[in-house]
């Protein structure tokens, strides 16, 4: 059961106590109680420690100065997290000239209060402009609200929508300790078997799985490995592997959440062809399922007004989610305006391995750019409306008919 | 101040059950140590500086080790390490070092003139002569656990004592973060650049970090003397050259860690050493001496007998491919050094390796006659 530091802020009321009042509280929170660190700031004043960023092409390098690098150098979350810990891995991955990579994570809930003035320039630089300070995230999990949302099969080859949780209490992949990982493994694990019919399934964890159960999980890509990016790495969040890591999946194969892999956990839904509506319809009732589920034991997921659902690495803030399917488009994607279309329609693509994949062939991974400043159904719907388009245009160019750049979609609500 | 770690009184939080590492698959000195009572009574520690001993032990939890390879599996933040947590490190150290005892103490010889030959290993087997060895600077952290602010400090007072080195041992520092293409390819084929870690063993301990912040290279214009600063330690000191005069490369080596010493004296610095341990290092492997002495030396028919393995056993004597370590020997090419650190003095190392290498040439002979070596067969040392 969750021990008194975590009943401290459990409930959905200290959290928004927390969530108003957390800036002023955790700042007051210093090294101040180890006079031998104490000593070590005065000989190694922030400049001292100043990171050497002239290299670095990501979010943090951009938004870093002295000023606020020496302003938050020697504040702590409650955890005792610190803004080195933070930034460290972008420190160590300056980063590629074409992708512009975050560059910092949080340790907990608490770090995008604490370090918010580091955190709300990444954070406006990564979601196109959005100001945490003015601007609020819609939250809609409603799936009843999407249309059109079956693809012609002959194009589209599947269907996914993912996204991540955290447990409000315990901290995050980058800071956690043995013991909140695997109480994060506990409290979820026990509410996962709580699901039922379609949605009732069972959990692998990666410690004590069979190798046939290693080579089965492979097979139907469902296995996670150990994170051999330096990106993650550098952050910590390989510690321990594989210990309270896991993957669980429903009986019918299309619902799956990893356990403390990149985040807390990681809820996807998914299955052949095109049938997006149905995936979304079944991720939604999975999420509103586990979420009472959790609930009923005292735990929530962590969640606020500005930031939507809290989750380790900034980019994916307030919705976390990427919907997208596997589509090919043999014309289209020679054509030279592709690219266009896809920024316009704010979609990505990606090869069918995932990110940092190249396509094979005529087959692409398309799913949509934007992650907070829009709700779950905006995106899903977004995507539909774009992937739709994008089969226009192919059946078009398959008739020997010309297509058109559609124009830009608005990036977030007024 | 690597990760998770460093928040040791909120762990308190939790039971030392409940955070006690799952090292059931593990081989490594570290894991066969540990205990959860040992682990009870030391998670509440620090050293001054905060260090903890998950900060200890995490490369050794997150690589389990290799069935035929015992790694360490701990590593040291600071001089203070060794004994804030000395239950743990003790053991470690007794395991790893041939017995060495809480009790014992560590001889240190740096004369040169106290090696017995040396000068003429067969050049035509011994293509080359290495020793090495690490130094840490007293008062500062080490490699996991050290701020950039302190590896900056390292790596200045570094260049300010390497810069004032005369002679046969004037030199030159390259930062790694500033080198030009051409430096970096120079450094490159004179096989002397190191590069950012990528052993899972080094990472994990969080030596990697704000690469290539402070780190760099120096070495003398004759290239036979050469400096890492801020790798896997403050320092590595190294003397090598073509050829089989170990005799001439460890007095180049003892003149230059000698000189390199009293330049950090005259700055009110001294080197990390205690007469237990000798001079402290990051890794327990390389306490006392921290000394690898080595050839690499040619032995295509001796490699292939049945009792190389028992006669370098012997010789206290340890093989490595010509990539160094975790590499494979190409064509009969083998590096060939000393495998103690701890409990023999510096001088006593090289001349076991001179002494060794001297006898494997001779069997190297002998074989490519024709006849055995049954008569050769040495003692156990």
């Amino acid at each position: 059961m969750a021990n008194s530091f975590t009943r401290m802020i459990t409930g959905r009321n200290t959290a928004m106590i927390m969530a108003m009042g957390a800036g002023t509280l955790a700042s007051t929170f210093f090294l101040s109680d180890n006079t031998a660190a104490a000593e070590r700031r005065r000989f190694y004043p922030p400049s001292a420690d100043y990171p050497d960023l002239r290299k670095h092409n990501n979010c943090m390098a951009s938004a870093m100065t002295p000023t606020i690098y020496a302003r938050l150098r020697d504040k702590v979350t409650p955890n005792n997290w610190t803004l080195d810990q933070c930034i460290q891995t972008g420190v160590d991955n300056p980063g590629h000239p074409f992708i512009k990579t975050v560059g910092m994570v949080a340790g907990d809930e608490e770090s995008y209060e604490v370090f918010a003035e580091l955190f709300d320039p990444v954070i406006k630089d990564r979601h196109n402009g959005y100001d945490p300070h003015t601007m609020k995230h819609p939250t809609d999990l409603d799936a009843s609200k999407i249309t059109s949302g079956v693809f012609d099969e002959r194009y589209v080859l599947s269907s996914r929508v993912r996204t991540g949780r955290s447990i409000r209490g315990l901290s995050l992949p980058p800071a956690c300790t043995r013991s909140e990982r695997r109480e994060v493994e506990r409290v979820v694990v026990t509410a996962l078997s709580g699901l039922k019919e379609d949605l009732a399934g069972r959990y692998y964890s990666l410690g004590e799985m069979t190798d046939a159960e290693q080579q089965r999980l492979i097979d139907e890509h469902f296995l996670f490995d150990k994170p051999v990016s330096p990106l993650l790495t550098a952050a910590g969040m390989a510690r321990d592997w594989p210990d309270a890591r896991g993957i669980w999946h429903n009986n019918e194969k299309n619902f799956l959440i990893w356990i403390n892999e990149e985040d807390h956990t990681r809820i996807i839904s998914m299955e052949k062809g095109g049938n997006m509506k149905r995936v979304f319809e079944r991720f939604c009732r999975g999420l509103k399922q586990v979420e009472h589920l959790i609930q009923e034991r005292g735990w929530e997921f962590m969640w606020n007004e500005r930031l939507g659902y809290i989750l380790t690495c900034p980019s994916n803030l307030g919705t976390g989610l990427r919907a997208g399917v596997h589509i090919r488009l043999p014309l289209l994607s020679k054509d030279a305006r592709f690219k266009k279309i896809l920024e316009n329609l704010r979609l990505q693509k990606r090869g069918t391995g995932g990110v940092d994949t190249a396509a094979t062939g005529d087959t692409f991974d398309i799913s949509n750019l934007d992650r907070l400043g829009k709700s779950e159904v905006e995106l899903v719907q977004l995507v539909i409306d774009g992937v739709n388009y994008l089969i226009e245009c192919e059946k078009r160019l398959e008739r020997g008919q010309d297509i058109k750049i559609p124009s830009p979609i608005s990036q977030f609500r007024k | 101040m690597p990760f998770g770690n460093t928040h040791n009184k909120f762990k308190m939080n939790y039971s030392a059950e409940q955070e006690y590492p799952d090292l059931s698959q593990h081989n490594n000195h570290m894991a066969k140590v540990l205990t959860l009572e040992l682990y009870s009574k030391l998670r509440d520690k620090e050293t001054p500086s905060g260090f903890t001993l998950d900060d200890v032990i995490q490369t050794g939890v997150d690589n389990p080790g290799h069935p035929f390879i015992m790694t360490v599996g701990c590593v040291a933040g600071d001089e203070e390490t060794y004994d804030v947590f000395k239950d743990l490190m003790d053991p470690v150290i007794e395991d790893r070092h041939g017995g060495y005892k809480p009790s014992d103490k560590h001889k240190t010889d740096l004369n040169a003139e106290n090696l017995q030959g040396g000068d003429d290993l067969d050049p035509n087997y011994v293509l080359s002569s290495r020793v090495r060895t690490g130094r840490s600077i007293r008062g500062f952290c080490l490699p996991p656990h050290c701020s950039r602010g302190e590896r900056r400090a390292i790596e200045q007072l570094s260049i300010e004592a390497l810069d004032s080195l005369e002679g046969d041992l004037k030199g030159k520092y390259y930062a790694l973060k500033n080198m030009t293409e051409e430096e970096q390819q120079q450094l490159i084929d004179d096989h002397f650049l190191f590069d950012k870690p990528v052993s899972p063993l080094l990472l994990a301990s969080g030596m990697a970090r704000d690469w290539p912040d402070a780190r760099g290279i120096w070495h003398n214009d004759n290239k036979t003397f050469l400096v890492w600063v801020n790798e896997e330690d403050h320092l590595r000191v190294i003397s090598m050259q073509k050829g089989g005069n170990m005799r001439e490369v460890f007095t180049r080596f003892c003149t230059g860690l000698t000189k390199i010493e009293d330049l950090f004296k005259n700055r009110g610095h001294e080197f990390m050493w205690n007469e237990h341990l000798g001079y402290v290092l990051t890794c327990p492997s390389n306490l006392g001496t921290g000394l690898r002495a080595g050839v690499h030396v040619k032995l295509p028919n001796l490699s292939k007998h049945e009792k190389f393995g028992d006669i370098l056993k012997r010789l206290r004597l340890q093989k490595r491919g010509t990539g160094g370590v975790d590499t494979a020997a190409v064509g009969g090419v083998f590096d060939i050094s000393n495998a103690d650190r701890l409990g023999f003095s510096e001088v006593e190392l090289v001349q076991m390796v001179v002494d060794g290498v001297n006898l494997l040439v001779n069997m190297e002979k002998r074989l490519e006659g024709g006849e055995d070596i049954e008569d050769m067969m040495p003692e156990q040392k």
